[in-house]
C-alpha cells in the first residue's frame, strides 16, 4: 500500500484526502503496522539476525529452558527455538502474502469481467465461484495438497485458489456499482477495448473494497496455511514452520510448554496485526461497508 | 412460496453436488498418476501402480468410472476402504453423527457465550468492560483453532486445573454428563473464531439498535434498562448473528478436522486425517464430499427458510 501512492490527479478523482496520512491516522492501522513491520523485517533478515542455524541440533542442550544461552530455549532435538521462530515467520508470511497475491490475481479479473459483462457470463462465473466456495476451505486445501506434493509453492497455490472466489465476489459487487458511471460510458463511446475499460477505468475505482478484502484474507491465509502444516501438509521438516512447530510441541505439551508458547505467540501477533490493518483499511477506504450484506 | 424458485434452487443444489463430485473425481483420479500418487506416495513402481489401478477399478473405461462415482455419491456409495475393506458409507455414519453433536454443542456454546458478552459490551460502550471484551474478541479472531485447542489442553487438562478429559468421546447413552464433559472443551476450542465474530457482530448491531429512536422512546417511557437491552436489543441483534452462523458452517467443517485430530475425537475430521495418513483414496474422497454436501444442503435449507420468512425473495429474482 505505502509504496503505491496514487498521483494527485487520481486522488482528486477518488475524492479522498491525502491517502497515506489518513491511513496512518487510523489507530488500528498504526497499531497493526507497529506489530507487523518488526515481524516482517526480522523474518526477512532471517539468518542474519537468528542467533543459531535453525536446523542445527545442539544435542547436549536439548530441552533447554528459556533464558540463558538460548533465549527462548531449545526443542527436543536441541534446535534453538528463537531461530526457528524467526525463520518460521518467513514461511508464514510468504504463505499469507503469496496466497493472497495469487487470490487477487485470479479473483480480480473474474470479478471485473462478471460485474462488467453482467447477464449469462456473470451468472456462469459467479455460480462457479459459489461452487468452489461450497467446499469448506480447509478441506479444499487438503484435497489439493493430497494430490500435489506438499511444498510451500503448492500450499500457496492451494490457499490462493481457495480464496480467489471471495475476492471475485467482492470485486464483482464493486464493479457492478461503478459500471454504469459516466466515465465508463464515455470510454465505451470512445470505442475503448473491454480490457482497457476493465483495467484502466473500472479497476482504479474499485480498489478500495479489493484492498480491504485482500488485507483481511492475509490473516486467514496464514491461519489456513499453518493449519495445513499443523496437519503435516505444509512445507515440511526440517524447515522451520510455525504450524509444524506447534504440531511437534503437542508431543511435549505438559513437560515443556514453551515449545508451544513461542510459535503460538508469533502466529497470534502476526494474524492479529493483519486483522487490525484490515479493519483499519475498511474504516478508511470503505466506510459504508459493514462486512455483512453485499 | 414460489414454485419456480423452489425448483430452481433445488436444481442448483443438485448441480452443485454433481460438479463438486466431478471435481473430486477429476482431481483424484484423472490427473496423471494422481490416484496412484495418493495411494502409494512418490515411491511407486510400474507394477504397484498397475495393481492399485486394478484395485480401484481405474482400468475400466473413464465414462464407466465417472458415472459409477457420481451416481454412487447420490446414493451414498463411496466404495470400500483400501485399508479395512469396509464400505466407506458404513464407516462414515457414526462419525457423522458424532461430528454433528460436536458442531451443535460448539454452535450453542458460542451463541450462549458471545451474545450476552456482545450485549454487555454494547451497553457499556467505551468503558473498561467494553475494551476488555473487544480486545479479547480480537485475540479470539486471530487465533487459529489448532492453537487455541492446544493451549486449552495445556491449561485445563493438567494439574492444577485438571477440569476436562484430554480427549475421546463418550456416547450419549452412557449419560448426558460424561458425554457433555467430553464435548465441552473441544466445542469451545473449535469456535474461538466464530465466538469472537458473533460477539463483534452482536456488539455492533446492538450499538446501532441502542441509538435508534424506538429504544430512546422505550427508555423515556421508563422501561427498565435490562428489559430494554434484552427484549428490544436481542430481537434486533440476533438476526445478523444467525446469518453469520449459517455462513460459517463451512468454516466449522474445516475447523472440526483440526479439533478432532487434537482431541482424538472419533468423528469425520479424524476420519479424513486418518484417510490422508493411510493414503486411503475412497476415504479421502468421502471425507471431503460428505461435509461439502452437508454444507450445500445447509445453504439450500437456509435459502428456503429465508424465502418462507421473507416473501420478497420468493419472486425468483435471485
Amino acid at each position: 500500500m505505502a509504496t503505491d501512492t496514487p498521483s494527485s490527479t487520481e486522488s482528486e478523482r477518488f475524492e479522498v484526502p491525502p491517502l497515506i496520512s489518513s491511513l496512518l491516522g487510523n489507530r488500528r492501522i498504526l497499531v497493526g503496522l507497529t506489530i507487523l513491520i518488526p515481524i516482517v523485517v526480522v523474518a526477512l533478515l532471517g539468518e542474519t539476525v537468528a542467533p543459531y542455524d535453525p536446523t542445527a541440533q545442539h544435542v547436549a542442550d536439548r530441552y533447554a529452558g528459556p533464558g540463558g544461552q538460548y533465549l527462548l530455549g531449545t526443542d527436543h532435538l536441541g534446535r534453538d527455538l528463537l531461530s526457528r521462530v524467526i525463520l518460521g515467520g518467513r514461511t508464514s508470511l510468504l504463505l499469507g502474502f503469496g496466497a493472497t497475491g495469487l487470490a487477487l490475481a485470479l479473483g480480480v479479473p473474474v470479478g471485473l469481467t462478471a460485474g462488467y459483462a453482467k447477464g449469462r457470463l456473470d451468472e456462469f462465473l459467479m455460480r462457479t465461484m459459489d461452487i468452489i466456495m461450497s467446499v469448506p476451505t480447509l478441506l479444499l486445501g487438503l484435497l489439493i495438497l493430497v494430490v500435489l506434493p506438499s511444498d510451500i509453492i503448492n500450499v500457496v497455490f492451494a490457499i490462493g485458489v481457495v480464496y480467489a472466489p471471495r475476492i471475485a465476489r467482492v470485486t464483482r459487487s464493486a464493479t457492478l456499482s461503478v459500471s454504469e458511471e459516466e466515465y465508463v460510458m464515455a470510454a465505451k463511446a470512445r470505442g475503448e477495448s473491454s480490457s482497457y475499460i476493465l483495467f484502466r477505468e473500472i479497476l482504479p475505482n474499485v480498489t478500495g473494497p479489493i484492498v480491504v478484502e485482500g488485507s483481511v484474507r492475509v490473516g486467514y491465509a496464514i491461519m489456513i496455511g499453518t493449519s495445513l502444516s499443523f496437519l503435516g501438509l505444509g512445507s515440511g521438516p526440517p524447515n522451520p514452520d510455525w504450524g509444524f512447530m506447534i504440531a511437534t510441541a503437542r508431543d511435549h505439551l505438559f513437560q515443556t510448554p514453551w515449545f508451544l508458547i513461542w510459535p503460538s505467540l508469533a502466529l497470534l501477533l502476526t494474524v492479529m496485526s493483519t486483522n487490525l490493518i484490515g479493519d483499519g483499511l475498511r474504516d478508511v477506504l470503505d466506510p459504508r461497508e459493514t462486512g455483512d450484506h453485499q | 412460496m414460489n414454485y419456480f424458485y423452489l425448483v430452481k434452487r433445488t436444481a442448483i443444489a443438485m448441480i452443485s453436488v454433481v460438479i463438486v463430485a466431478s471435481a473430486v473425481f477429476g482431481v483424484t483420479t484423472l490427473l496423471p498418476g494422481s490416484a496412484a500418487n495418493i495411494v502409494l506416495g512418490t515411491e511407486a513402481t510400474e507394477e504397484t501402480i498397475q495393481q492399485v489401478n486394478e484395485d480401484l477399478g481405474l482400468d475400466r473405461p473413464l465414462t464407466v468410472q465417472y458415472v459409477d462415482f457420481v451416481g454412487g455419491v447420490f446414493v451414498g456409495d463411496f466404495g470400500e476402504s483400501l485399508i479395512s475393506g469396509q464400505p466407506v458409507s458404513e464407516m462414515i455414519w457414526n462419525r457423522l453423527i458424532r461430528t454433528l453433536q460436536l458442531s451443535t454443542v460448539a454452535m450453542v456454546v458460542s451463541i450462549i457465550t458471545a451474545i450476552p458478552l456482545g450485549i454487555i459490551a454494547a451497553a457499556k460502550r467505551n468503558t473498561i468492560t467494553d475494551h476488555l471484551v473487544t480486545s479479547g474478541s480480537y485475540i479470539g479472531l486471530s487465533i487459529p483453532s489448532f492453537v487455541s485447542a492446544t493451549l486449552l489442553l495445556l491449561l485445563l487438562t493438567s494439574p492444577p486445573l485438571d477440569l476436562f478429559p484430554r480427549g475421546g468421546y463418550v456416547p450419549l447413552k452412557e449419560g448426558v454428563i460424561p458425554w457433555f464433559h467430553h464435548l465441552l472443551l473441544p466445542a469451545f476450542a473449535m469456535n474461538t473464531v466464530i465466538l469472537a465474530y458473533v460477539l463483534r457482530q452482536t456488539r455492533s448491531s446492538m450499538v446501532d439498535t441502542l441509538e435508534s429512536d424506538y429504544i430512546r422512546t422505550a427508555r423515556l417511557k421508563g422501561v427498565a434498562e435490562r428489559s430494554v437491552l434484552f427484549k428490544h436489543g436481542l430481537r434486533n441483534g440476533l438476526l445478523p448473528t444467525v446469518t453469520v452462523l449459517a455462513l460459517n458452517f463451512g468454516w466449522m467443517m474445516g475447523s472440526v478436522v483440526i479439533i478432532e485430530e487434537i482431541f482424538a475425537f472419533p468423528g469425520m475430521g479424524e476420519f479424513i486425517v486418518r484417510g490422508i495418513e493411510n493414503r486411503d483414496l475412497p476415504v479421502i474422497q468421502a471425507g471431503i464430499l460428505v461435509p461439502t454436501i452437508a454444507f450445500i444442503l445447509a445453504n439450500f435449507i437456509a435459502d428456503i427458510v429465508y424465502t418462507l420468512l421473507d416473501p420478497r425473495i420468493s419472486l425468483g429474482e435471485k
